[in-house]
């Protein structure tokens, strides 16, 4: 029944990866048409939110079908918070790229206007703060997990530039107001993006954390290296 | 000492002839919490908790080292009197084992071993002990009959009340639970719950859950050692050593 455990949690893991995969998928897509101005591939990105969401139903029916027959503890029971947590931040991922979408959207049948600030270097960084903690996940990396903690002070410090920069431009161009509050929007959906990929970090060095280093010399050797 | 330090092993060596079945065990059980001893069968867990109330005495060819304090005072010191020590230390065992006799006699047995007499309060302590084990409500009609016409469940409980009647301080379980069915161990589990406000219990359980269920510290035992010793709560989410963690989740062998 134990080794039936195992197969469940890797299986687990393999399911909430292609979820990150996903998210991340269409997080590229939707900054993707931002910077093109795409407004058909937005309406994608708008039009198949549910499969996200489908996913992350599934997901969480597995790890309460897991908690509820195998009444797992230590390091397995850990494991399946952290992905409880970290399916729910995906989705919540899922649902900034719709609002990233809509403001692409709304600013592409528009005529198109000089943007004040830069946002090349933000959904770059977003964006590589999500794959980060997803390759923490992967190879539960809490050292990587750190950097991606780390970074989400830059990004916010970016957002809060933006801020001012959407303000002056406002005085500037008060004609475009509507696209210059947009701007802002997409800076602030990103800037939250980045958060959710930040607490999937958190999930996972919490989970690496409690990983057991230290060997006792005269006690069993394992067959598993799971917690090596 | 710490005054709410109820027993401590101290460096214990146990042998079964030339077998050393415990090695240095040093525990410490705190008054009025559920303690489970933990690991795999064979590990020494049943031999440790026979040495608390020198049940082992009886194994003519064994040996121990080391001490066993209650309340400060060892308990393998040559001028302890046996029949004493186990009126303060009451045990449970795996199988039910009612005497062939009432449900009364049953529980009485104990007090008149000790020298109670008196025929009124022989009763008001047999029907307080029936009530603490959660009996009295299922038995106080037939208390005169054969207790070996009770469920397996209920002669359990007679057994507790039965170790309950002398009014110990702590009470020894060996795997209470492990001839029971679902119904029956719920309801003993509830019973260790309400038991621990009066007396400190020591349980051996291979029931994993029924450890993190039933107790407020875990101690987990390896061939023969005391491998790791924790609040319950910090064993099955976050225990220390690998060994423990193993063990948990079924990694192990
Ligand atoms: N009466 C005995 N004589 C000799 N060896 C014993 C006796 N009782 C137990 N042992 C041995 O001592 C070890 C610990 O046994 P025990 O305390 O019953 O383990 P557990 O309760 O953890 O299953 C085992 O190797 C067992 O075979
Ligand atoms: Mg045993």
């Amino acid at each position: 029944m134990e080794r039936h455990l195992q197969k469940e949690l890797e299986s687990l893991k393999k399911y909430i990866l292609s979820l990150g995969a996903m998210v991340e998928e269409r997080v590229r897509k939707v900054i993707k048409a931002f910077e093109t101005r795409d407004a058909d591939t937005a309406g994608e990105v708008v039009n198949s939110d549910w499969e996200v969401d489908e996913f992350e139903v599934a997901v969480e029916e597995e790890c309460l079908k897991i908690l509820a027959l195998h009444q797992p503890v230590a390091v397995d029971l850990r494991f399946i918070c952290a992905v409880i947590k970290i399916n729910n931040d995906l989705e919540r991922i899922g649902d900034e790229a719709v609002n990233i979408a809509e403001r692409v959207a709304y600013i592409s049948k528009r005529p198109s206007i000089k943007i004040p600030v830069d946002y090349g270097v933000m959904a770059e960084k977003t964006e590589h703060m999500l794959k980060q903690s997803l390759d923490s996940l992967v190879n539960l990396d809490a050292g990587l997990a750190n950097k991606v903690r780390l970074a989400d002070d830059e990004v916010d410090d970016i957002h809060v530039e933006n801020y001012d920069k959407v303000k002056v431009a406002i005085r500037v161009q008060p004609e475009r107001v509507g696209s210059l509050i947009n701007l802002l929007q997409i800076s602030r959906h990103l800037e939250r993006i980045a958060d959710h990929a930040t607490n999937i970090a958190e999930e996972v060095i919490y989970m690496v954390e409690g990983v057991i280093h230290r060997h006792k010399k005269n006690g069993y050797q394992s067959d598993s290296s799971e917690e090596d | 000492m710490d005054s709410s330090i109820k027993m401590a092993v101290n460096d214990l060596d146990f042998f079964y002839a030339d077998f050393q079945a415990l090695h240095r065990i040093l525990l410490k059980f705190t008054s009025n919490q559920v303690t489970a001893l933990i690991g795999p069968s064979g590990c020494g867990k049943s031999t440790l908790l026979r040495c608390l109330n020198r049940m082992n005495d009886l194994i003519p060819y064994s040996r121990v080292k080391g001490q066993v304090l209650l309340e400060g005072r060892n308990i393998y010191d040559p001028n302890v009197d046996v029949v004493t020590l186990r009126r303060h230390i009451g045990m449970v065992f795996q199988k039910p084992n009612p005497f062939p006799k009432s449900v009364f006699e049953n529980v009485a047995y104990g007090l008149r071993v000790n020298g109670m007499r008196d025929r009124s309060m022989i009763t008001e302590r047999v029907e307080k002990s029936l009530k603490q084990a959660a009996l009295w409500e299922e038995v106080k009609d037939r208390i005169h009959e054969s207790a070996l016409g009770l469920s397996g469940g209920q002669q359990q409980r007679l057994c507790i009340a039965r170790a309950l009647a002398v009014e110990p301080e702590i009470v020894l379980m060996d795997e209470p639970c492990s001839a029971l069915d679902p119904i029956a161990t719920q309801k003993i589990e509830e019973l260790i719950h309400q038991l621990k406000e009066k007396y400190t219990i020591v349980i051996v359980t291979h029931n994993m859950q029924q450890a993190a269920r039933v107790s407020d510290v875990t101690a987990f035992f390896y061939l023969g050692k005391l491998i790791e010793v924790d609040e319950t709560k910090k064993i099955f989410t976050r225990p220390s050593l690998k060994e423990t963690s193993d063990y948990i989740t079924g990694r192990f062998g």
